[in-house]
């Protein structure tokens, strides 16, 4: 560990490819994130199976490219798949849960999960996969710092997406409907707006971010079919980081987790860095809940 | 409180009828033994998740933390009192040097399992005060944390074995049929279980749990000592959580850290689907529902191989959607609304 540390002390430019390639990876963080606030904000559920969505739109736009399909058409191919997920779980499960205690929600969106895991396990097979892609790196200072394009346009992409969606929250008719809902639902539903609609358009919705936020990062990070619950906890932990509809917090969220989770992998070894992931996600919450206790107040 | 009554003969005959069953089974049901004993520590898993989650409202999706922390202690205890612990992970307990007399195997089980309730309790004693303060989602989604993050870290440390996990101590043949013994000890931390939360939750303790799941700034601004409550009731859960580990990791004999240890996908989930089947916030649901689930289980796995994650994640969601009163719940229900039509 203090030999890694070393390391980054005599190469600092390894620490600037560290800081670099956790930012490229935040932006798929921060998009999921933004899906689950979404879901969080509206419905009061928190999507447990939020990382399977992400890990099944890779593995479509996985099968979409062995397919012969172009790169860039996959994605859309995994959002709208993901979007029927979505509106197929939300009127056999969902739906029930609406309103309900907490605990079943979280319970339920486990047991999708679980089913999730097996059913892409048996599909798609359970090995580490990755989209071959072709378009090669940029390299600086003496090949010291090496960035792939890949992920520079999988950044870029997610960063698009985001923006877009943020616009047809705030601009379009359908996102102001969802916005009504997520601050008074009993007064949206009296100016005539369907919450129950509005429920179903939000959960599709998230699976269809999370599906393409997987098939972006099909192309520059390997997908797993277990390995979808890190991804929920990531969301997770940014949503309290950045508090509930703040989608510049999210993103900032993001971008530093992404920077954290690349140097603890680098400084505490690569074995640790899912254990990172999940420790500083009880960090937080301890933090946060410690912070709000001088208050006399706690996190609910 | 109706439902912890004293002991009338009814009562008594309907739990010396158990014990027999109990005693009995693995006599009479010599192939099913291996599962039984697995049922037996389900059922505490499931009773000990309920003290927690049914009884005082704080569902935890970790407690396989406690179940894994039991685990690799009693393994660590065993081993350790009479080998240096790294050296037999090295050589992955096997060779001609690492071999335990009976006198050794009997000590370290008895010193393993106490050992293994303590380090439980404690480790929930410590994170209590941390971890309890927050509620709904976010002590849920913590605790889940807490658990992964647990057998993450345990996959790391070479010294009890890193991800290719730990056995534990080989019985020696010359003791016979320990797996006979390992069931009466899962029998008797079953029993042990049940009696004291029924003698807990018939006390005023018990009313503190329920008024905390009721409503607990109520009960607070009531005067009760809310945040002692819940830590104590934490801490005896992961106590049996530790003992219930301790065994579990002797009858599979093999500590893998993700897979058996700190399982929050298998485990983790199973108690609290256990309790839910069985119904929330009963002494007799989680009995119940672990009974119930293992069945379900074992159907599974022998005639849904290589979906039954599949079929107990369907379970699952069924159970917690349309399902949620459990067992005990639709029939108390259905009992009370019977009773008011008689009124009628």
């Amino acid at each position: 560990m203090t030999s890694n540390l070393l390391i980054l002390y005599e190469a600092p430019a390894l620490g600037l490819q560290l800081a670099i390639d956790g930012i490229l990876i935040g932006a798929v963080f921060a998009l999921a994130a933004y899906g689950m606030a979404l879901v969080w904000g509206v419905t009061n559920i928190i999507n447990v199976a939020q990382g399977e969505f992400v890990m099944l739109g890779g593995l479509i736009s996985i099968l979409g490219a062995e397919h012969g399909l172009p790169l860039w058409l996959t994605v859309p191919l995994a959002a709208a798949a993901l979007y029927a997920l979505g509106w197929l779980l939300f009127y056999t499960v969902i739906v029930h849960l609406l309103g309900r205690d907490m605990f079943n929600s979280v319970l339920a969106t486990f047991g999708i999960a679980i089913v999730m895991q097996q059913v892409m396990a048996h599909v798609f097979g359970a090995a580490d996969r990755i989209a071959a892609s072709s378009l090669g790196s940029w390299f600086f200072l003496d090949n010291f710092v090496v960035i792939s394009k890949m992920k520079v346009v999988v950044f870029a992409a997610c960063i698009g997406l985001g923006l877009t969606l943020a616009w047809f929250l705030s601009r379009s008719r359908k996102g102001q409907a969802i916005r009504a809902v997520a601050q008074k639902p009993e007064a949206a539903s009296i100016l005539g707006i369907e919450t129950r609609k509005v429920y179903c358009l939000t959960y599709s919705l998230n699976a269809a971010i999370c599906g393409a936020a997987g098939a972006l990062a099909a192309t520059a990070y390997t997908i797993q079919p277990y390995g979808g619950l890190s991804y929920t906890v990531r969301s997770f932990m940014i949503v309290v980081v950045a508090g509930l509809g703040n989608l510049g917090g999210v993103i900032w969220a993001a971008l530093g987790l992404g920077v954290a989770e690349n140097f603890a992998g680098f400084i505490l070894g690569t074995q640790y860095q899912i254990a990172f992931v999940f420790g500083l996600l009880v960090a937080v919450l301890v933090f946060r809940n410690w912070r709000l206790r001088r208050q006399r107040k706690h996190l609910e | 409180m109706a439902e912890y009554r004293a002991l009338t003969p009814k009562r008594l005959l309907l739990i010396a009828s158990l014990l027999a069953v109990g005693v009995a089974a693995p006599l009479v049901l010599p192939a099913y033994q291996l599962q039984l004993t697995e049922l037996l520590l389900f059922i505490v898993f499931a009773l000990a998740w309920d003290l927690v989650g049914g009884q005082m409202g704080y569902n935890s999706f970790g407690n396989v933390l406690f179940v894994g922390l039991g685990m690799y202690g009693a393994a660590i205890v065993q081993v350790g009192l009479f080998y240096d612990v790294g050296l037999y992970n090295a050589a992955r307990g096997g060779g001609t040097q690492f071999v335990f007399d009976v006198p050794q195997f009997i000590t370290g089980l008895a010193l393993g399992i106490p050992a293994a309730a303590l380090i439980s309790a404690f480790a929930a004693w410590l994170l209590g005060s941390l971890v309890l303060t927050m509620r709904g989602h976010y002590f849920a989604i913590c605790t889940l944390g807490l658990g992964i993050a647990a057998g993450q870290i345990a996959a790391g440390i070479p010294w009890i074995g890193a991800g290719s996990g730990m056995l534990t101590p080989n019985p020696p043949e010359a003791l016979g049929d320990v797996a006979l013994l390992l069931y009466y000890l899962a029998l008797g931390l079953a029993i042990t279980c049940a009696l004291t939360f029924a003698w807990l939750l018939s006390t005023r303790f018990g009313l503190a749990l329920n008024a905390i799941r009721d409503d607990e700034d109520k009960a607070e601004a009531m005067g009760l000592k809310t945040h002692a409550a819940k830590v104590t009731a934490w801490v005896i859960a992961a106590g049996f959580l530790g003992a219930a580990g301790a065994l579990y990791g002797n009858v599979v004999r093999f500590i893998d850290p993700v897979q058996t240890a700190f399982a929050g996908a298998t485990i983790g989930v199973w108690m609290i689907l256990m309790a839910l089947l069985g119904g929330k916030g009963t002494l007799a649901g989680p009995i119940v529902g672990a009974i119930v689930f293992q069945i379900m289980k074992e159907l599974f796995w022998t005639y849904l191989l290589g979906w039954q994650r599949v079929a107990l994640g369907l379970l699952i969601i069924a159970v917690a959607v349309f399902f949620p009163a459990g067992i005990v719940g639709f029939i108390r229900e259905r009992g009370s609304a019977k009773a008011k039509e008689q009124n009628q």
